[in-house]
């Protein structure tokens, strides 16, 4: 029986193993778990990228969800994920909020004629100090807020249609089931 | 020479393989001499056509051939020739062709020198050598083919990592392959052995070179990696205990207990199941690094392009290799403690507890690195463990180990005198508080530092005086044959090692500074000056170099030029400046300008003074040399067949040389 052992050990070792890739195709390896999820939004009050005297608070947006999504004209996975938002965004049922991340606000108006908005409304943050609040690691990252401030999902990297079909929309939908 | 070729040279090795690893079992099986004789021609074949697969690919590299995938990721052209050579293996599909290329040089050797093994014997190890590069070059040729093509070609390629755009980096890979692939051959001696049921003596002493050798070339590889993540990732560590790193470290623990288990079994007979075990764990851990690594199971800095399916590939071989090996042991390994029997107090016993040592340490690694997994598994979340409780379990494990160092070799087999030992004991231990207290006088009272040299006075002086022993009463000619020498070397090189280890750790001074040009900083005794920053271009980069000079009481010292490089591809890399020294190195590394827009003005700076740092790897290279001279030892070679007519006369002779 003793003989037995290391065999019986390593297999234990190749069910553990084995459990690793199953748990590593189930869930991303590199997503981090935001310690902002289901918590209130931070605070921001952040100039329009085309009317930089305006400005736009969380309060301004309160009673209505929304999808941050935080974008650049130098991020080139932004690019990747624009066509996505540009055919996604209206079947969302939710407002787009695009968040300008350190960026020169003429690159980003270029960048947005030339790809199109899907955005409602864009806010400029050049320096980058609201987005240390979000907890923003680059672009893209979007945030789900609902009416109430809350961030109910966050994804990081560009969102495939993959994602919108199994994460956002569900999660957009659960939204709409807690209102009456 | 068009990729494709390779590919093809690649499913050719595979045909071989399998000619390989499955003709000449059924041969021993059967006793067809015929299908036993097809081993060593489908090795070389093998070999031949793997050669020209790796060469084509190097030859993609060296003529910049873009329209191949591989070499299109992992190089540009404004890559050095020598490093688009490195960037070979600089990834994953280029490191398992490296991978698979030494299998094959390690089984050509064992074919060319195992002609005076028994055929059936033989041509066992060497099919099992082709099972291996069977589930190689099929893991290679399923799920990471190097020479697929990208179309349309890039006019450019990416880049190698510049992290690996470093002369420790070239070498590190092929080094630690050497020595991982190595281990098969120990390997499938053992397995041969137990297909065979001759558990004799005779195959351990044949097993032995190529143990010490394998394990010798993994301990080179473990030293260069560490040198290059002291001198390349900017924080003056020299091992972090990152899960690449372990996997490393597990197979250099298994592989030392089983160099020394290998030495009790051929002299005494005894401990035959346990060294037959232990060459299965060492091959297996090097495997089981590989499945780390390529699998993606642990993320970790080093890991490569992960894919489940390879995963899944790699699990399912290890489990076929491992589990099948395991499970034939459970079957076949010797019922009865065979050998002869010792006390107590005996080199067997002071062994044993090494040995065990070395087992239960790689089992903490082992644990410790997949304590991550086990959380997820537990679902406790992905937890790691990290450097506290390796540095405290490690040390904890190797003081018996130290303790018992100088003595293994004054006790004899069997039965130890006890007298000897106690004056043996005595002398080293006065030598070791004698020179801990003179060191108390220079390093100020730091226990960590006094602990160290005390340590390494008490290995040092007791292989020194084991040496002069055999100097005073063996004749000339005879005092130190290789395997003795190379002991003596290697047992020198942990002293050595134990001594760096403990200084630097515990006198190291680190200070992070923000200097404008013209500030000194004073560090140990040393006066570091900033003398301000400015661009330079090297082949493929170009950088921000700082010059800092360092002076001791007003005499110029080095002056140190460390640099903040920045590759075609935008990537970033620090490279530190060393001043190396036998007693100390002066290390200082580059970190950002206090000013984005001037590089001319105040930089923040990372300065340290580490003592006695390049003892470390010293001691590592000295353990190194010793495996290496140990494998040249004359009684090793084959002179005649031993068969199994005549085990008592081996046992005999044996004596006289023990």
């Amino acid at each position: 029986m003793s003989r037995l052992l290391p065999f019986i050990g390593f297999m234990l070792l190749a069910g553990l193993f084995g459990f690793g890739i199953w748990w590593n195709t189930q869930h991303d390896p590199n997503a981090i778990p935001t310690p902002l999820l289901n918590k209130p939004a931070p605070a921001f009050d952040l100039p329009k990228l085309y009317e930089p005297t305006q400005t736009v608070s969380k309060a301004d947006l309160l009673g209505k969800p929304y999808l941050l999504n935080v974008f650049a004209s130098w991020c080139i996975e932004c690019g990747v994920e624009h066509p996505v938002l540009e055919a996604e965004g209206p079947t969302l049922g939710v407002q787009l909020v695009g968040y300008n991340y350190k960026d020169v606000p003429a690159d980003a108006k270029r960048w947005l004629a030339q790809h199109g908005s899907p955005y409602a409304v864009v806010i400029a943050d050049e320096p980058g100090h609201t987005a240390i609040d979000f907890g923003v690691y680059g672009a893209p990252e979007s945030f789900l807020i609902d009416a109430q401030g809350v961030i109910r999902y966050k994804h990081i990297g560009p969102l495939t249609p993959e994602v919108v079909a199994k994460e956002l929309k569900p999660a957009i939908a659960a939204l709409r089931k807690e209102k009456p | 020479m068009t990729p494709e070729l390779g590919q093809l040279a690649l499913i050719l090795a595979l045909l071989l393989a399998l000619a390989q690893g499955v003709l000449p079992l059924i041969g021993a099986w059967r006793g067809n001499r015929a299908l036993m004789a097809v081993a060593r021609p489908a090795a070389t074949g093998q070999a031949v056509f793997v050669a020209i697969a790796f060469g084509i690919l190097v030859w993609a590299f060296l003529r910049f051939d873009f329209s191949v995938q591989y070499v299109a990721d992992n190089s540009n052209l404004e890559l050095p020739w020598y490093y688009r050579i490195a960037a070979v293996w600089g990834a994953h599909e280029g490191s398992l062709l490296l991978w698979i290329l030494i299998l094959n040089v390690w089984t050509v050797a064992l074919a060319a020198f195992s002609q005076k093994l028994p055929e059936v014997f033989a041509s066992r190890v060497l099919a099992v050598m082709g099972l291996v590069a069977v589930g190689f070059l099929a893991f290679i040729i399923f799920t990471s083919n190097p020479f697929g093509r990208l179309l349309p070609m890039p006019g450019d390629g990416a880049d190698l990592n510049p992290v690996l755009q470093d002369p420790g980096m070239t070498f590190h890979p092929p080094m630690l392959y050497m020595g991982y692939v190595g281990f098969s051959v120990a390997f499938a001696f053992s397995i041969a052995a137990l297909l065979g049921g001759e558990l004799e003596q005779a195959w351990v002493r044949w097993a032995r070179p190529w143990t010490n050798v394998a394990w010798a070339f993994l301990t080179c590889g473990i030293v260069a990696g560490s040198w290059w993540a002291y001198a390349e990732l900017g924080w003056g560590g020299w091992w972090f205990w990152d899960p690449v790193e372990n996997a490393s470290f597990m197979p250099w623990l298994v592989g030392l207990a089983l160099i020394h288990a290998q030495a009790i079994t051929e002299k005494r007979g005894s401990l035959r199941a346990w060294t037959i075990l232990l060459s299965i764990f060492a091959f297996s851990l090097s495997l089981l690094g590989t499945f780390l690594v390529r699998s993606g199971v642990l993320t970790s800095v080093h890991a490569f392009a992960s894919d489940p399916r390879r995963g899944v590939f790699i699990l399912a071989f290890l489990t076929i290799i491992v589990g099948g090996s395991l499970l034939l042991y459970a079957l076949r390994a010797p019922k009865v403690a065979a050998g002869k029997p010792f006390n107590l107090l005996s080199r067997e016993t002071a062994m044993l507890i090494g040995n065990l040592m070395f087992a239960v340490a790689a089992a903490m690694v082992l644990l410790g690195t997949l304590f991550p997994l086990i959380g997820d598994a537990l679902h406790m979340g992905r937890i790691s463990v990290g450097p506290p409780y390796f540095g405290f379990l490690f040390p904890l494990l190797m003081l018996p180990v130290v303790l018992l160092l100088p003595f293994g070799p004054f006790l004899r087999w069997g039965k130890g005198d006890a007298g000897m030992l106690k004056s043996m004991l005595l002398r080293v231990t006065i030598a070791a508080l004698a020179c801990a207290i003179v060191a108390a006088f220079f390093v100020d009272g730091h226990m960590k530092a006094i602990v160290g040299v005390a340590a390494a006075v008490w290995i040092g002086v007791g292989v020194l005086l084991y040496a002069y022993k055999r100097w005073r009463e063996v004749p000339s000619g005879r005092r130190y044959p290789a395997e003795m020498a190379g002991m003596l070397l290697a047992h020198f090189g942990v002293a050595v090692f134990v001594v760096g280890v403990l200084l630097s750790e515990s006198l190291s001074v680190t200070s992070d500074v923000r200097m404008a040009p013209g500030q000194t900083q004073h560090i140990g005794s040393y006066d570091f000056r900033f003398d301000g920053a400015h661009r330079t271009t090297g082949p493929n980069w170009r950088a921000d170099q700082g010059v800092v000079t360092v002076t001791r009481d007003g005499k110029d010292i080095a002056v140190m030029h460390p640099q903040k490089r920045t590759y075609p591809r935008g990537q970033v890399q620090t490279e530190s400046a060393v001043d190396a020294g036998i007693t100390r190195d002066l290390y200082v590394a580059l970190g950002e300008p206090m000013d984005a827009g001037n590089i001319a003005g105040a930089w923040s700076l990372r300065l340290y003074y580490k003592p006695f740092v390049r003892w470390i790897w010293a001691g590592g290279l000295l353990m190194m040399l010793g495996g290496f001279v140990c494998a040249a030892d004359k009684r090793f070679r084959l002179k005649r067949t031993v068969t199994r007519a005549e085990p008592a006369i081996e046992t005999r002779l044996q004596e006289t040389r023990a």
